[in-house]
């Protein structure tokens, strides 16, 4: 997707105006290739009003038998959606990219960003009949701390001590400042459940659901909680999962109406969908990014002119087009998404250029450097079809690189981390502090390609403990630049969900998050008749 | 007779033992753990160690294995790994939905392969023989994951006769379940009655050869009477041989069957199970599978004997 297609999906989905999408395709000397885009078919948000009733069912990929309740357990599209359904968190990740208020009703940091107090929203009711307090939220946030198998554990780690304030109040510790705090609340497995609860075969949440039916892998029924604290949220009397893995099957259920939504369109079917009139697509720039990571202190690739020139060795353009059927945005080797506020729109876009990439590889007096790319199917599907189209436009420019393809099975394991030239991927987080910080911080556990550069660890500090939002900016524009022009990681591409419904279905909108809405779609969307 | 039956079921046991070391050795030597397998790259040192602990992964191997065959030998046959769930809670449901697919698909492939078998040996070499032997090998040869695609094509997508999708839950009354589960049923038919057409045509064609059916012939017996009485009840033990097969890959090989219209078998149950290295799970569906195939294979091997009157009387 080129850089006007880009700003069209965006009006058409409601989030910049029509205004801003003139002036941006002017600015690309694009004005005519404009004409068509307005009055198109894309979903038209604005006009609809949310109705109640219904059945609202969705199909699926993302689920399986080994699937739990447990909200640190979770890994994929299912169980985020029926999390979303059955549990509230604390704080909502908005489509706006700002953190939004749920269960805390206000939050405020003291200077430095290190004390946090969260106010705790009142006359809230459990679907156990318990009203919600203080003491349930710590006990919530505690699952992911200490000696835990949350998969939350990670971001929990700056978190130094949770207390109680009052009923309704409690006080949160970090072990230094960060501002963007309020999105770690925003992670998907940070869900709240009543204080001791350690069975989780039952779901007790606030959600606007109450879990019916789970068999895991296969189908989760929840009809809607009559008592929900949110009136404009939970439009539909209930809903119903089905777990479809295969994306055929997926189609072919939206297809027949046995489903009215589906997740995880096959890009090659993206046309067919558009062309039906019964159906509608959803196209969603998110923030999860291929990357190929390289280890900064490693030989060959401590050299910055080698990594200059694979940079310029990766043709972008025709991996979009070839593995991912034109759906995806070009990337630019920093994790910063365009949908993100931080996102930094002065960096040139680096482009396959072979005579650049032949000039790098001369200026870094290295010989045919040995370099063994490691990846595999289980990074994600298209992967290493990935890796054999950057080995062939490598080689155009002289760059020489053995492809080696892993097993699936234990890949995150025994290579990710481990090897010094290995492919990979991020999903995008809500702040892009976060995502600066969990895959380059200079003590980040996941930092997979050693990356450290003084300044930016300066930066990232800084940032993260700065509250203004002028100061911020420029701070997380320029760590930005930093990765585009010293970083060991190749980032290839950025994701774009592709999701579709039946036209009876409204309020299924894009989100920069996961797929489904970030989850929100259980929330979010009714039923037309 | 009777001897005959519990030698082979001895025998059958043996086999299973063997098959549950190889099972539990094919899962040992996997890549990977349960652990990193569920956190993926959510994994840090700190909850990967908690994990492993928790599932009781850090002990020895054998230990685990031996522990794990006391415990089914008492009908106990463990818990999930990765849900906590009793495995045995977990698997009876998709057994029950995988016994009710096969008998499903069989009942239906038995009688009408054998009858189409029959036909073809009646009218040999007729247009009848010959159309029926190229349809059938069309659908041995599609696999069936194609086959049920262009089901789904023509029967539910474009004619909207049948749901594509098989997701019966526990609690579906039977008439649904019937109508869900039609298309994959269909599928399965298709891919089966070609094995056992052929070989009720091929094996009851030999027998046809035999000096008694001659006999038959001058006698001035019908053809469909000497094909049906004389000639059939000889030519059953190699027949029986192959419905067993099928009816033991209906339970076990149908798994591609079963993601293509989203039913909630055994089979993906297994696949889960060994992408998230859930042994209790794996084993026990292994062991299933493997009890599946040896016990139809020796309801085989009996009922081609007692189809015999040489071997039934022994002198």
């Amino acid at each position: 997707m080129d850089e006007l297609a880009f700003w069209r999906a965006q009006h058409a989905h409601g989030r910049i105006g029509r205004r801003e999408l003139i002036g941006r395709a002017a600015s690309l000397g694009a004005g005519a290739a404009l004409l068509g885009t307005f009055g198109g078919t894309a979903p038209a948000l604005a006009q609809d009003v949310p109705r109640r009733g219904g059945t609202l069912r969705l199909g699926l990929g993302g689920g399986s038998t080994t699937d739990s309740l447990d909200p640190g357990s979770y890994t994929d599209s299912v169980m985020i959606d029926a999390g979303h359904a059955l549990f509230n968190a604390l704080v909502e990740w908005g489509q706006d990219g700002k953190p939004h208020p749920e269960l805390a009703e206000s939050w405020e940091a003291k200077p430095g960003a290190v004390e946090w107090i969260f106010n705790i929203r009142k006359d809230v009711t459990f679907s156990n009949g318990k009203t919600l307090d203080a003491d349930d939220i710590i006990f919530s946030l505690n699952m992911h701390r200490g000696n835990t198998k949350s998969g939350a554990a990670g971001v929990f780690r700056e978190v130094a001590d949770i207390r109680k304030l009052g009923p309704n109040q409690i006080g949160i510790t970090l072990n230094g400042g960060d501002a963007d705090f309020p999105y770690v609340l925003t992670d998907y497995h940070v869900l709240v459940v009543p204080n001791g609860t350690t069975d989780f075969s039952r779901a007790v949440g606030t959600g606007g659901y109450i879990l019916e039916k789970f068999e895991p892998g296969v189908r989760i029924t929840a009809r809607r909680n009559p008592n929900y604290w949110k009136k404009d949220r939970a439009f539909v009397d209930a809903i119903d999962i089905t777990v479809i893995n295969d994306s055929s099957a997926r189609l072919n259920a939206l297809l027949t109406g046995q489903v009215d939504a589906i997740n995880r369109v096959d890009a090659k079917f993206v046309r067919m969908v558009e062309k039906n009139p019964k159906l509608e697509m959803v196209t969603s720039p998110s923030g999860w990014h291929s990357c190929i990571s390289m280890m900064h202190d490693r030989a060959p690739f401590e050299n910055h002119d080698l990594r200059m020139a694979l940079k310029y060795g990766i043709d972008r353009e025709q991996i979009i087009k070839a593995v991912f059927s034109g759906h995806a945005v070009l990337g630019n080797d920093q994790p910063i998404p365009r949908t993100d506020p931080y996102w930094n729109p002065n960096l040139k876009q680096i482009a396959y250029d072979a005579d650049r990439a032949k000039f790098h590889l001369k200026k870094s007096g290295l010989s045919n450097p040995a370099m063994v790319l490691q990846c595999s199917e289980g990074v994600f599907p298209g992967d290493v079809d990935l890796a054999q189209l950057f080995q062939q436009s490598a080689a155009k420019a002289g760059l020489h690189m053995q492809i080696k393809k892993e097993s699936a099975d234990g890949f995150w394991s025994n290579v990710w981390l481990k090897g010094p030239f290995v492919t990979s991927y991020w999903g995008g987080r809500a702040a892009a502090t976060q995502m600066l910080q969990v895959a380059y911080g200079p003590d980040a556990p996941w930092n997979e390609s050693h990356f450290r550069n003084p300044r930016f660890t300066e930066l990232l500090a800084a940032a993260k403990a700065e509250t203004e939002e002028d100061k911020r900016r420029p701070m997380i524009w320029e760590m930005q630049e930093i990765l585009y022009s010293d970083g060991a990681t190749i980032i290839p591409v950025f994701g774009i969900w592709l999701e579709a419904h039946s036209r009876n279905v409204g309020g299924h909108t894009p989100h920069a998050g996961f797929d489904m809405d970030n989850g929100w779609i259980v929330e979010k969307a009714w039923l037309k008749s | 007779m009777l001897r005959l039956i519990a030698q082979r079921l001895g025998l059958g046991a043996l086999t299973l033992l063997a098959a549950s070391v190889l099972i539990f050795a094919g899962t040992e030597i996997l890549p990977g753990d349960l652990a990193s397998a569920i956190l993926q790259n959510n994994a840090t040192p700190e909850s990967l160690a908690e994990m492993r602990r928790e599932l009781g992964l850090d002990r020895p191997a054998p230990v685990r294995y031996v522990e794990w065959l006391g415990h089914v030998a008492t009908g106990d046959l463990g818990r999930s790994l990765a849900s906590q769930r009793p495995v045995a809670r977990e698997i009876a449901p998709r057994l029950r939905n995988t016994l009710f697919l096969a008998g499903y698909a069989a009942v239906v492939a038995v009688p009408v392969a054998l009858a189409l078998g029959l036909m073809a040996a009646i009218w040999q070499g007729g247009v009848y023989d010959r159309a029926i032997n190229f349809v059938t090998l069309l659908t041995i040869a599609i696999p069936e994951y194609l086959v049920g695609y262009i089901l789904i094509k023509y029967l539910s997508v474009r004619l909207g006769w049948l749901p594509s999708l098989a997701n019966v839950t526990p609690d579906t009354p039977l008439a649904t379940r019937f109508v869900l589960t039609l298309l994959p049923a269909l599928t399965l038919v298709l891919v089966v009655i070609a094995h056992m057409m052929r070989m009720t045509r091929a094996s009851v064609l030999q027998i046809m050869a035999s000096p008694y059916i001659e006999m038959a012939f001058l006698k001035g017996l019908p053809k469909w009477r000497v094909v049906v009485r004389h000639a059939f009840p000889n030519a059953l033990a190699p027949i029986i041989n192959v419905i067993a097969l099928d009816l033991a890959y209906l339970i076990v090989g149908v798994v591609v069957v079963e993601a293509v219209f989203v039913y909630p078998g055994l089979g993906q149950l297994l696949v889960d199970a060994v992408s998230k290295h859930d042994v209790p799970v794996v084993q026990a569906c292994g062991l299933i599978f493997a009890a599946a195939f040896i016990l139809l294979n020796m309801t085989a091997d009996v009922l081609a004997i007692m189809s015999n009157p040489r071997l039934r009387h022994p002198r």
